[in-house]
């Protein structure tokens, strides 16, 4: 492709965010800072048991309450909610139980919607709340995996609380761990997890005429459209969906919510403007959560080790129902358990189980997280097992930057990569071996502080998703994205975009792209995005896609302006357009470079089109969607040095070191900050977050005073460096950079703290690692080290 | 009950109900969007705003708290529309945002710090603004932004 050969001005520059000017002066358009007249707010009222039957609903107080217009419960909105939608029925026989927006005889998580009130404002709809009189039967809440999938056990869905099996593998596996010298067998826990973006959802819906407008804080306009209109049969026409400013998603707001879909049935029903705003306590119970796997894994290796092959059995948990993607998380891990490693053979197997908890979906990484976990960890015990220095282990089975393009065991084809430079880079940046004597001292010492190294050396699948995969994988869209471009005849350009960023930057690396592609300034690029109205066309931001797959498809989209340009410049300038080469913005005569047009003379060339050739039509406009070929693989290496207090379980991260390549850098500014935000999200789950259930199945870590995000001083500053690998799959040579640091601290982190403690007999700390978990690891594996 | 108060340089009078929370009282009767709400228990700090110079969350105080006080939130610590307050400035040029949503209360946090402490380490910096949540940033571009605010003015007195 021409493109490649640009000189780039703009691509690699750290531009401070175009966004930045709103978000800074509190002229932001959140969806709760929007009030249209007449609108009126619903105040949902949810389940406080985590499994009942709902005996009788009592309304009359709520709905004679003063400024109540309306209240409901489900058995009221039955015939016409549907279900809320599963778009990836990962097996034929997957049981998708069905999940009405609002339920209408029986809860099965707490939190689930039972009934709303709508009222003139949020005070007088949450007073008149109060006043719903529900009669529950509890029930028997379903909180164990393992337990659900037991005989016996009780059933949440009349199905049973088992979703689907879905197995997956390349080799013989039982050759691989027949008579293999070493074979280590682990279970490891993937707590679960609260995505928690800092904007609380809001949505605002309003009727005119049959037709509706939604505001919603989501990630996913485009999807949303879609699955609005098949889950309530109002046509897609006539539905527009907005996702303003965006306040965070990482997964969360890659959703069709219950919420949504209410809102929407409700400004129908009463023909006025509805608004729900959420409040932390309530998200905290009913946004979706991540992760949350039990991961049965071992390994089989030779004397030497290298790596023989991989057995993965993983137990996921669903919570109650599925929800948009629910069951296609743990299958993206799949391809990613076996990481950057060569093996002969690999087994994978998932369980999806039902349980009386919130639903699970997308939360940063989505999968892949979860799978490096699980394998870096993995690597460690190996090398612990061997005696080998951990990153000698994963030295002997890696990749090497020599044989890319390299099909792996799961079947992906890696284009590049150079994991000896990354890691070879953050070994230099960590002072890896002075580190390693300073831990050999300590130990040496008996020191009550002891230091670990934790390493992670990771890659994954971004760039989602080229739609022939998607498919193969039974999920229900494809992995394309849409870019409009739009000349105007001053020569400024609108960038229209199917993705739909709520943090990211899309605004400034959009700009920044377009600004090479075409030869304009950066400043006089917009980008437009996130209303179904303007980009008509989109499948939205997650799974680190927008700029390899979003971002290819405006490279195209400007290939095109670039070649109508030609054409009318050609005209204008009385030759052919064989005889011009652009270059800087312009198409100029080849060998008589004064003589050309820029492309902002050509945009009112064309606009005015007093004389353009005979069949061209008085437009520079383009658009362009791209399908990818394949997903995308960043890597890196991330080290971490954790000092682990023996005496009280404290953990401290004393340094920690990132090398990321993530192919070209279109702007290294936000690239770092997409890297830092990732790690930290990365760490809280490693020494911090849990969304924990009582015995009743109450979550008891239903607000930020019981969920602990981490603050400024709970978290060190990291070092960050690149190495870039381009990749060879798109014209960018970009490979995706937004679940990256996330993927790679949650082991390094765990990694460094079982590090510290294998002197004790410590090989595995349950995440999060608080002091006490710490603390009892360590009496834990003293006293059975002593009763041998 | 009635109060008067003054929200960025404007006095506002107003019948607001005895329950009703500053920050819905600023969001929804005054107007002022600018400052956002991220949480219900007080922990996140993104409504915070300063109440007669000192940092305050929003939603923790009631409208009727603040008769008579001055108020000031993310959209009137500029010194005019189209000026830029040595935060914001260092927030735009430290990349000290992502998503935005925490940014409001995040300034606002930090100059009620450096109106304190007008020269403070990094790990005051990360100490002062504990109450204030961020998802996305991993908070080191904030602590470096509030130091390059913090250099940058250390002659000017970070007003209020």
């Amino acid at each position: 492709m021409t493109t490649t050969d640009l000189p780039s001005a703009e691509v690699g520059k750290a531009r401070a965010r175009k966004e930045d000017a709103r978000l800074i002066t509190g002229q932001t358009n959140w969806t709760d800072n929007i009030t249209l007249p007449g609108m009126v707010h619903v105040s949902f009222l949810r389940s406080p048991h985590a499994h009942a039957r709902i005996a009788s609903v009592d309304l009359s107080a709520a709905r004679s309450a003063p400024g109540v217009f309306a209240a409901y419960s489900g058995a009221d909105f039955a015939a016409e909610q549907g279900s809320l939608p599963c778009a990836w029925p990962v097996t034929p026989d997957i049981v998708i139980p069905e999940h009405p927006s609002m339920a209408v005889d029986t809860v099965r998580y707490g939190g689930e919607i039972v009934a709303c009130v709508v009222a003139r404002d949020r005070y007088a709809a949450a007073d008149a709340l109060e006043l719903i009189d529900v009669t529950y039967e509890p029930l028997e809440p379903v909180l164990d995996m393992e337990a659900a999938i037991a005989d016996g056990a009780v059933r949440l869905h009349a199905a049973g609380n088992k979703s689907f099996t879905w197995p997956f593998g390349n080799g013989d596996i039982d050759a691989a761990f027949r008579d293999a010298p070493v074979v280590v067998t682990r279970t490891y826990r993937q707590q679960r997890l609260i995505p928690s973006a800092m904007e609380p959802r809001a949505v605002v819906c309003a009727p005119l005429g049959d037709e509706y407008t939604m505001w919603t804080s989501t990630q996913i306009p485009h999807v949303l459209r879609v699955m609005l209109a098949l889950v309530t049969g109002i046509p897609e026409h006539k539905l527009r969906v907005i996702a303003p400013d965006v306040g965070g998603g990482f997964g969360s707001k890659l959703q069709v919510t219950a919420e949504e879909v209410l809102a929407l049935l409700l400004a129908r029903k009463l023909g006025r403007p509805v608004k729900w705003t959420e409040t932390r306590s309530e998200g905290n119970v009913a946004v979706h959560h991540g992760r949350d796997q039990i991961q049965r894994v071992r390994i089989a290796a030779d004397a030497d080790g290298r790596i023989r092959g991989l057995d993965v059995d993983l137990l996921a948990d669903m919570g109650a129902y599925l929800m948009l993607v629910t069951p296609g998380v743990p299958l993206l891990g799949a391809f990613m358990f076996n990481a950057i490693y060569k093996m002969d053979a690999y087994r994978f197997s998932c369980t999806g189980v039902f349980t009386s908890k919130t639903p699970t979906d997308a939360y940063r990484g989505a999968g892949r997280p979860e799978a490096t976990y699980a394998i870096e960890h993995l690597m460690d015990d190996l090398a612990a097992e061997l005696g080998m220095d951990p990153l000698e282990l994963r030295e002997r089975n890696w990749i090497k930057h020599e044989e890319f393009p390299y099909t792996t065991i799961a079947g992906l084809t890696y284009d590049s990569g150079n994991y000896e430079a990354a890691t070879s880079a953050a070994k230099e940046l960590f002072h890896y071996d002075q580190l390693r004597s300073e831990q050999a001292e300590r130990n040496a010492a008996g020191s009550s502080v002891r230091l670990g190294i934790g390493i992670s050396t990771f890659t994954e699948m971004c760039g989602l998703a080229p739609s022939r995969v998607l498919g193969s994988l039974a999920y229900a869209a494809g992995g394309w994205e849409h870019a409009s471009i739009r000349m105007l005849p001053t020569g400024k350009v609108e960038v229209v975009t199917g993705s739909s960023a709520h943090g990211q930057g899309h605004e400034t690396a959009w700009s920044q792209i377009v600004a090479d592609q075409l030869g304009v300034p950066f400043e006089d690029v917009r980008v437009l995005h996130g209303d179904t109205a303007i980009a008509h066309k989109g499948m939205d931001t997650y799974g680190s896609r927008s700029l390899v797959v979003g971002g290819t498809a405006i490279v195209n989209a400007c290939d095109k302006v670039r070649q109508k340009a030609r054409v009318i410049a050609a005209a204008m300038l009385e030759v052919s357009p064989d005889d011009l080469e652009w270059s800087e913005g312009r198409w100029a005569v080849r060998g008589d470079p004064d003589q050309g047009k820029s492309i902002g003379e050509i945009a009112f060339a064309a606009f005015a089109a007093h004389a353009l050739p005979d069949g061209v039509e008085p437009s520079l406009d383009s658009d362009a969607t791209y399908d990818p070929d394949n997903f995308s693989f960043p890597h890196g290496t991330h080290l971490c040095a954790a000092e682990v207090d023996t005496e009280t379980g404290q953990v401290r991260i004393r340094s920690y070191v990132a090398v990321d390549d993530v192919g070209v850098v279109v702007n290294p500014l936000i690239v770092e900050g997409q890297v830092h935000g990732g790690i930290a999200q990365g760490v809280a789950q490693a020494l911090y977050e849990e969304a924990a259930y009582d015995s009743s199945g109450n979550l008891v870590t239903a607000s930020l005073a019981d969920y602990l995000i981490p603050s400024a001083a709970d978290l060190p500053s990291f070092t960050t460096a690149r190495t870039t690998t381009p990749s060879t799959l798109n014209p960018l040579g970009v490979k995706g950079v937004g679940e990256a640091g996330t993927i790679a601290s949650t082991p390094a982190v765990v990694n460094a703290i079982i590090d510290a403690l294998r002197p004790f007999g410590v090989s595995d700390v349950p995440m999060p690692c608080t002091p006490e978990r710490v603390w009892r690891a360590i009496q834990e594996a003293q006293a059975e080290g002593a009763g041998r | 009950m009635r109060i008067s108060v003054t929200v960025d340089g404007v006095r506002y009078d107003d019948e607001v109900e005895p329950r009703l929370l500053l920050v819905h009282y600023l969001r929804e009767q005054a107007g002022r969007t600018g400052t956002p709400i991220g949480c219900d228990t007080s922990n996140c700090g993104a409504c915070t705003v300063l109440l007669n110079g000192r940092s305050v969350k929003s939603c923790s105080v009631l409208a009727v708290q603040a008769d008579g006080a001055e108020v000031t939130t993310i959209q009137g610590l500029a010194n005019g529309p189209g000026e830029l307050h040595p935060l914001q400035q260092a927030f735009h040029e430290e990349h000290a945002l992502q998503c935005g949503y925490c940014t409001p209360g995040m300034i606002m946090a930090a100059a009620d710090l450096l109106s304190e402490n007008p020269s403070p380490t990094e790990e005051e910096v990360r100490d002062g603004l504990e109450g204030n949540l961020c998802r996305c940033t991993g908070y080191q571009n904030i602590v470096r932004a509030v130091l390059r605010a913090a250099n940058g003015t250390a002659a000017t007195e970070v007003t209020a």
